[in-house]
């Protein structure tokens, strides 16, 4: 097993390094850094050439990923243009744990950046992963109880709408109806945008109700293929011989259901929740943007729309990390669960 | 009479049976008790008669004719579905919209389908060094969220290709760059459904057969293995073009997407949480229009699913 888990790991290097070319790569384009950091003002060309020393521009490419990976603190740059290396580096690379500093908050570490947006972000997409994780069991063992009942059928139109929904559909409507015509109708009514009320300010009654919405919106989307897992899998193990033979030796329904069946259902389910897990860190853009939501969904797109590129390419590696992590952890922990599960070294 | 009865006693029995039904004949027996599918499949059609005859209604130039005596007006007999924030009609921005949506969806499958294709067969077909490296590219790719790629992508390309004129009317060069990008970042699923396909199918004896007269290893992979792999390719298609226009939706929704004046569902909801209260038929209607879409595409390729592949029933 510790050779297998090493050996995992060992795979995921060369995946992050294509990653991070390709995305080194794209991110060329993104905009004018120098811009960026001038913010309103213009700035002279004397200044604009004296940054594109500072931040490595007029090098190639290559040595620009270089500088990116393992940093400059090892060689000389040329800051004043006379063609003479003669200031040390100061970059210690991404390898070193250092992502840069932000061209927009400027000279923030971008780790503290996107640091400050994460909280925000995991509570509201681990609060819709309980949501759909919870709901999804309720339904899906429902929908298997009663396999092709009309309940089943209902409950299956539904989900197959809200999985076709774009969330941004189901995020307009819900504000529609929730905010802006229970207010109509004198009906107590939520929030619609941001974290907290600035005047009540942030307090957990607050992020509670402005969390509502949002989560509603999220779950709703995932829910479909979640419950629809749980209730092919129930189907499955419902038909097995232990099953059988647990009826037939007299025991309940609800042990048969909820000790027998349910237990061995939901392994599957550790597979999906692990895969989804990292995507969870990278937030849900487009909810994110629409309810004002300040996670790490909305900082990717102002910073992309900036063309913040150290910020950018560090909340992607970032995912990019966790994803090849819990994939290894998802195999462990399912491993570690279902016995009959073995990895060859 | 005599003559009657020898006649009826020598009927053979393959006649009395009904002939054998084709794979084709098995399929659309199958498609046809998913009722739902099969109303999927006509609901997609009036949204493409929608889209399409729609233009002989209303032209392109009334579609992006604005008045701002009469913006934001509520749906009225002359506006049904209201208009938009600089007095265009909406219902006719969702007809021409709702052709450049379509269109989007089609023809980024058509890219998604061929990468996946090529690059699961190759992989699946060749095997060794070819094969890992493919796939190693195939899992960079979809390490990374669809939708943090498609806006990576969508700023790198943009502005890239000029605005073009087809058939008369003028295109946002910005469509064709969305149908790459779209194309682009989704063929990964289908490059390892065909590579799968292909690493089973590879080792059966039609291909050692195959090799031994001769064939070329194109002609093995396209003529010979290919077909036997139709069904998954078929309906992950299908399934594919709902994702591709709610792909487009999100971009556009986002402002990266399709540039103005050129409608699509997905950029008429721009800015429209803006108007969350005060014009709802803003986002209400094109809103609508993607979820019909999308809905009934999933229908109809749950249907096609369950026709041509009855084992594999999943979610």
């Amino acid at each position: 097993m510790t050779r297998y888990i090493i050996r995992r790991f060992l795979q995921g290097i060369p995946l992050l390094f294509i990653i991070s070319v390709v995305l080194f790569v794209l991110m060329m384009t993104m905009g004018d850094p120098i811009a960026t950091m001038g913010g309103r003002s213009i700035t002279r060309q004397a200044d604009r050439v004296r940054l594109t020393r500072q931040l490595g521009l007029d090098k190639p490419l290559y040595v620009q990923y270089i500088y990116w990976l393992v940093g400059n603190d090892w060689t000389k740059v040329d800051l004043d243009g006379d063609g003479v290396a003669e200031t040390a580096g100061t970059r210690r690379g991404i390898l070193r744990g250092d992502f840069g500093t932000s061209l927009v908050n400027r000279g923030e570490p971008v780790l503290q950046v996107i640091w400050e947006r994460l909280p925000n972000t995991l509570l509201l997409m681990l609060a819709s992963e309980v949501v759909v994780v919870l709901g999804a069991f309720l339904v899906g063992i429902y929908s298997a109880l009663r396999q092709y009942s009309a309940w089943d059928h209902f409950i299956t139109a539904l989900l197959f709408i809200g999985y076709s929904m774009p969330i941004f559909f189901i995020a307009l409507l819900s504000m529609y109806i929730f905010a802006v015509l229970f207010k109509r109708w004198g009906l107590p009514y939520l929030p619609t945008v941001g974290m907290f009320d600035p005047q009540v300010g942030k307090t957990t009654g607050q992020v509670l109700l402005h969390m509502v919405l949002p989560v509603l919106s999220m779950s709703i989307v995932s829910f479909a293929s979640y419950s629809r897992y749980i209730r092919s899998t129930m189907l499955e193990v419902l038909g097995q011989d232990y099953i059988r033979t647990a009826k037939s030796k007299g025991l309940t329904r609800q042990d048969i259901i909820f000790v027998h069946a349910l237990k061995n259902a939901s392994l599957p389910i550790v597979t999906v929740v692990g895969l989804d897990l990292p995507f969870l860190l990278g937030g849900a853009v487009v909810t994110e943007r629409i309810f004002a939501w300040p996670g790490t969904g909305r900082l990717f797109l102002d910073h992309v729309a900036r063309g913040d590129m150290p910020v950018v390419m560090g909340i992607l590696m970032l995912i990019s990390v966790a994803v090849i992590i819990f994939q290894i952890i998802t195999d462990v922990v399912y491993a570690w669960l279902d016995p009959r599960i073995r990895y060859e070294a | 009479m005599n003559s009657e009865v020898l006649r009826i006693a020598t009927i053979n029995a393959d006649e009395l049976e009904t002939p054998p039904l084709s794979l084709g004949q098995l399929a659309w027996r199958r498609f046809r008790r998913h009722k739902l599918a099969v109303i999927g499949a006509g609901v997609l059609l009036l949204l493409f008669l929608y889209a399409f005859a729609g233009a002989l209604f209303f032209s392109e130039s009334y579609a992006n004719h604005n008045d701002t005596s009469l913006r934001l007006d509520a749906p009225t007999y002359s506006h049904p579905f209201g208009t938009d924030t600089i007095g265009r009609d909406i219902l006719a921005r969702t007809v021409y919209g709702g052709q450049i949506s379509l269109l989007i969806g089609l023809f980024a499958v058509l890219i998604e389908t061929s990468c996946g294709i090529l690059v699961g067969a190759i992989a699946g077909y060749y095997g060794g060094l070819v094969d890992n490296i493919l796939m190693r590219i195939t899992e960079a790719m979809l390490n990374i969220p669809e939708i943090f790629l498609l806006i990576v992508m969508a700023k790198f390309l943009s502005g890239k290709i000029p605005d073009m004129t087809i058939m008369g009317r003028t295109f946002s060069g910005s469509v064709v760059l969305i149908v790459i990008i779209i194309g682009g970042t989704s063929w990964m699923y289908l490059a390892r459904i065909v590579r799968a396909e292909f690493l089973s199918l590879k080792e059966n004896d039609f291909v050692l057969a195959a090799r031994a007269t001769g064939t070329s290893n194109l002609r093995i992979i396209f003529l010979h293995i290919l077909p036997n792999s139709i069904a998954p390719i078929v309906v992950t298609a299908t399934l594919g073009v709902a994702n591709a226009i709610l792909s487009e939706a999100y971009i556009s929704f986002l402002g990266l997407g399709v540039q103005p004046p050129t409608a699509t569902w997905g950029n008429m909801l721009d800015g429209a949480n803006n108007y969350l209260d005060s014009a709802p038929w803003l986002w209400f209607f094109p809103g609508l229009l993607i979820l019909l879409t999308v809905l009934s595409i999933n229908f109809l390729g749950d249907g096609i699913r369950d026709a041509l592949d009855p084992r594999s029933r999943t979610v």
